[in-house]
């Protein structure tokens, strides 16, 4: 029989140089046997925190400053390290995000199996393998028997978080901690790890701590759900009852910021918990924005563009070979559209965003805009159009003040006088809502939506009528995406801009585009209109992935409208 | 694991800024100058450094005699012990004379100046080089990569005194001999320049590779930046940190080669003599008692590259995000 975990009143701080600060405060959660249990919030809410104090991992300076931890009648916070060790890999098993890493790859997946087994279970040689066997069987390892002596790389992502979760399983623990055990996954792949977690939970009667961000996560597989923000506990409660009738403040605003794939908003609601509102001023950036002029047919046409990436170099050129990323594209975008991309990882969707802005060079094909072949007027072209990245870490040089990362493209550019380009940016910082002084400081003071923001302020400075958005909001948690989706809304109605819009989450696509092109494999399966996308797609692939969507029906709708 | 979130203050991102701190304020609070506060080797490092630094820089003023003036010269003080009053002229030296009368404190302080001088210059010499073709390697990878990367392989199987002495060998060879005295400092700067320019190209290729794959060199290539002024512009400010590093360790590495090319004989000339001619010059007279002449050049040279080294290795840990 398997243990309870409780935890009490858990303080953990991170006494720091200049402050001390508090990364989970006076938390207190119970763990059954058998159940999953949801720990959700935004990054540095102290999730993981939990996870890592539970597991006496926590990276140092941290420290439990209060409350106790109990498996069963066992306290286990105060051990010391040998001790908590032994626990560790018997009673305690963890399952990290990152399959890639969590794996050693020097050694076969059996041997990893078969070292954990006779470490734990007193089963030894041939028992321990026949053992490793059983185990990559029950987590749905085609072949466990040949597949057992392989090694991590012959596996795919997600059949590597199987392995992962077949090493947890091999002490028989009593609690399992699962740390965003799925993000690293494409949504077909989560969708089988979840399944196969909660099918173990049951079974073997592990108690789960699922730690993740996603919300579509928690209403799939969580029976009880923790919300926690600020390092606080805010809400704790059936799945069921939380998500459908969220009592804290806090509880609601993250649940109305969660895009739904059955409901398409108009705008989400505001966020105003935790007084992060800024206003974006949409009005005042559309009164001096030029109109647009009048586009006869598509804005921008794509005609079967193809682009390959050399796999294996060789001197000689026919013993090269390639790997077609894109595969003959073809698609239009209307002027003042919405186009939307969806795919999985290695999709070809970044490519074609890459292509179509002139960062990789085509291979066949050509992009044609405004009725201009790009490859005749290159200049002409970047002068209208802008991009926006997926990591706002990165996609600012930390080197650069923000009013010189904001200036740079118009400058360039030249498409404004050099000496109103100093106005420009500060009015255009205001209006993003992050006040003209902004533009004093470097990218590293601030947040990630306020990063996003400045990116927003740079697309905006040479007043493109095109804009590329590379997976805008992947990076975010989800009441930042909400504000930056709205923004992107309001460019796209007050200011008539054109997007493409890239993005792997289904969900997001269907609150933001007007039509929708699904790739597979660096293929074109299917262009549709968003609505008939989701209600009535034509394509089988189409259909899995919307089938595999993590339902959101559990969740409230209140303050919600169409 | 966790995630610290970002200061209070600057999460607004809205903080008014009135009550920033002053620039000197915020370079006292930074983490580098906490960590070099709590570094007692970092601090006597950078004393030592600094007081040799300043005296090499001062030394006209500070040298009691000029050892290269030959009519502040006298024979008769030749061989003085340190603190000892001569037998025949009553002077007193500090660290005493060699053979020819001139004050080894003296010397060492002109001496330190031409191994400063070629240190530094060799350092910046291989710095400009190796981050100019690190950036260039880094940034269009494929064959221009492989060709520069190859010749710094190539070049790093030989030993770089080995490398230092052939470039000067080939330097003497071409000057013609009456420049040969006073081209011998640069020409050893260029020896001692060229044999290290390896290192900075291969750590600046490497960082160059991970900046260049970030999305605000993406954003630059999309306005059409050229690669010159991408590389300039936005990717050499970032990976300068490393570079630094480097760049400190390095400058002990190139005193102590000058300082080894000189004791071999090959460096600078007995009229301008560094630290490593003052420690060949010395050594004729180790085994006949007059332990002073090497036994000072030889110290000087240690502290000199003892605390540089110390200095890089503590500015190595301070920027290394791994180990706050």
């Amino acid at each position: 029989m398997t243990s309870p975990l409780t935890i009490t009143d858990l303080t953990v701080e991170f006494p720091t140089r200049r402050k001390l600060f508090t990364a989970v405060d006076d938390a207190t959660l119970t763990v059954e046997p058998g159940e999953i249990h949801g720990l959700v919030g935004e990054s540095g809410a102290g999730k993981s925190t939990i996870g890592a104090a539970i597991m006496g991992l926590l990276d140092k300076p941290g420290r439990i400053a209060a409350g106790t931890i109990k498996l069963g009648e066992r306290e286990i916070s105060g051990l010391d390290p040998a001790a908590m060790r032994a626990l560790r890999g018997k009673q305690l098993s963890m399952i990290f995000q990152d399959p890639l890493t969590s794996l050693n790859p020097l050694f076969t997946v059996g041997e990893q199996l078969v070292e954990t087994i006779e470490a734990h279970l007193k089963l030894s040689g041939g028992a321990a393998r026949k053992r490793a066997i059983e185990l990559l069987d029950r987590v749905g390892i085609p072949n466990p028997d040949t597949r057992v002596d392989q090694y991590p790389h012959q596996f795919s992502g997600g059949m590597r978080q199987r392995v992962v979760i077949a090493l947890a399983l091999c002490s028989e623990p009593d609690i399992i901690i699962a740390d965003e055990p799925t993000t690293a996954l494409d949504v077909s792949i989560q969708a089988q790890i979840l399944d196969l977690i909660r099918e173990l939970a049951r079974e073997r009667q592990v108690g789960v701590i699922l730690i993740t961000h996603d919300m579509g996560v928690i209403a799939e597989t969580t029976d009880r759900v923790t919300v926690m923000y600020d390092g606080r506990i805010v809400e704790s409660g059936p799945t069921a009852q939380v998500l459908g009738h969220p009592q804290h403040e806090y509880t609601r605003s993250l649940i109305a910021a969660v895009p739904r794939p059955g409901l398409k908003l108009d705008r989400f609601p505001q966020i105003s918990y935790g007084g992060r509102e800024t206003t974006f001023k949409i009005e005042d950036l559309a009164r001096d924005w030029p109109a647009q002029p009048r586009t006869e047919g598509p804005l921008l046409e794509v005609r079967g563009i193809t682009k390959r990436f050399l796999d294996k170099g060789s001197l000689i050129p026919s013993r090269r070979t390639y790997f077609t990323a894109v595969d003959e594209v073809s698609f239009d975008i209307r002027a003042g559209e919405v186009f939307g991309l969806v795919g999985e990882s290695g999709s070809g969707k970044s490519t074609i965003a890459r292509m179509i802005a002139g960062l990789y060079p085509l291979d066949g094909g050509e992009v044609i805009f405004d009725g201009t072949p790009i490859s005749e007027d290159p200049e002409a072209f970047r002068r209208q159009v802008q991009m926006i990245f997926q990591d706002p870490y990165s996609s600012l040089n930390p080197r650069h003040r923000v009013d010189r990362i904001v200036a740079e493209p118009a400058l360039h550019l030249g498409v404004i006088p050099k000496e109103n380009v100093k106005a420009r940016v500060a009015e255009l910082l205001d209006r993003v809502g992050l006040g003209a002084e902004a533009g004093l400081k470097y990218p590293h003071e601030f947040s990630g939506g306020q990063r996003q923001r400045i990116s927003i302020a740079r697309a905006l400075a040479t007043q493109p009528r095109f804009l590329i958005c590379d997976e805008p909001t992947s990076a975010l948690d989800v009441s930042i995406q909400a504000q930056i989706l709205n923004i992107l809304k309001d460019l796209q109605e007050h200011l008539g801009l054109t997007m493409l819009f890239i993005s792997h989450d289904l969900p997001v696509v269907r609150q933001m585009c007007d039509r929708v092109g699904v790739l597979k494999g660096g293929q074109l399966v299917e262009v549709q209109e968003t609505g008939r996308l989701f209600e009535a797609p034509d394509h089988p692939y189409t259909k899995e992935l919307i089938r595999l969507m993590p339902k959101t029906d559990l969740l409230s709708t209140e303050g919600l409208t169409g | 694991m966790t995630h610290l979130p970002a200061d209070p203050e600057t999460e607004t991102g809205l903080a008014p800024s009135a009550h920033r701190p002053s620039r000197w304020r915020a370079a006292w609070d930074s983490d580098i100058a906490y960590s070099f506060r709590h570094s007692p080797v970092a601090m006597v490092a950078a004393f030592v450094t600094a007081l040799l630094i300043l005296s090499a820089i001062f030394a006209p003023l500070i040298a009691p005699t000029n050892p290269f003036d030959p009519s502040s010269l006298n024979l008769m003080n030749g061989f003085s012990q340190p603190m000892e009053p001569n037998a025949f002229t009553g002077d007193t030296f500090l660290m005493g004379t060699d053979d020819q009368g001139r004050d080894v404190f003296s010397t060492i302080l002109y001496g330190m100046r031409i191994s400063l001088f070629v240190g530094a210059m060799a350092v910046l010499l291989a710095m400009v080089l190796g981050i100019t073709l690190g950036l260039i390697a880094g940034y269009f990878r494929g064959w221009t990569d492989t060709i520069i990367m190859r010749i710094a392989d190539v070049q790093l199987t030989f030993p770089s005194i080995l490398v230092a002495m052939l470039i000067f060998g080939i330097a003497r060879g071409i000057i013609p001999i009456q420049y040969r005295d006073e081209m011998a400092i640069w020409v050893l700067i260029l020896a001692i320049g060229l044999s290290d320019w390896v290192q900075f190209a291969r750590v600046v290729r490497g960082a160059t590779m991970v900046e260049r794959g970030k999305e605000y060199v993406q954003a630059a290539q999309l306005i059409g930046r050229s690669p010159l002024s991408i590389m300039v512009g936005h990717i050499l400010p970032n990976v300068l940190s490393p570079v630094l590093v480097i760049a400190t360790i390095s400058l002990a590495l190139a005193i102590i080669a000058e300082a080894t090319l000189s004791f071999l004989g090959v460096g600078a000339p007995p009229t301008q003599p560094s630290l490593g001619t003052l420690i060949r010059i010395g050594q004729d007279f180790l085994f006949s008692g007059e332990w002073w002449i090497l036994f000072f050049p030889a110290c000087t040279l240690l502290a000199l590259a003892l605390s540089v080294n110390l200095l890089g290795d503590w500015l190595r840990d301070a920027l290394n995000p791994k180990l706050n």
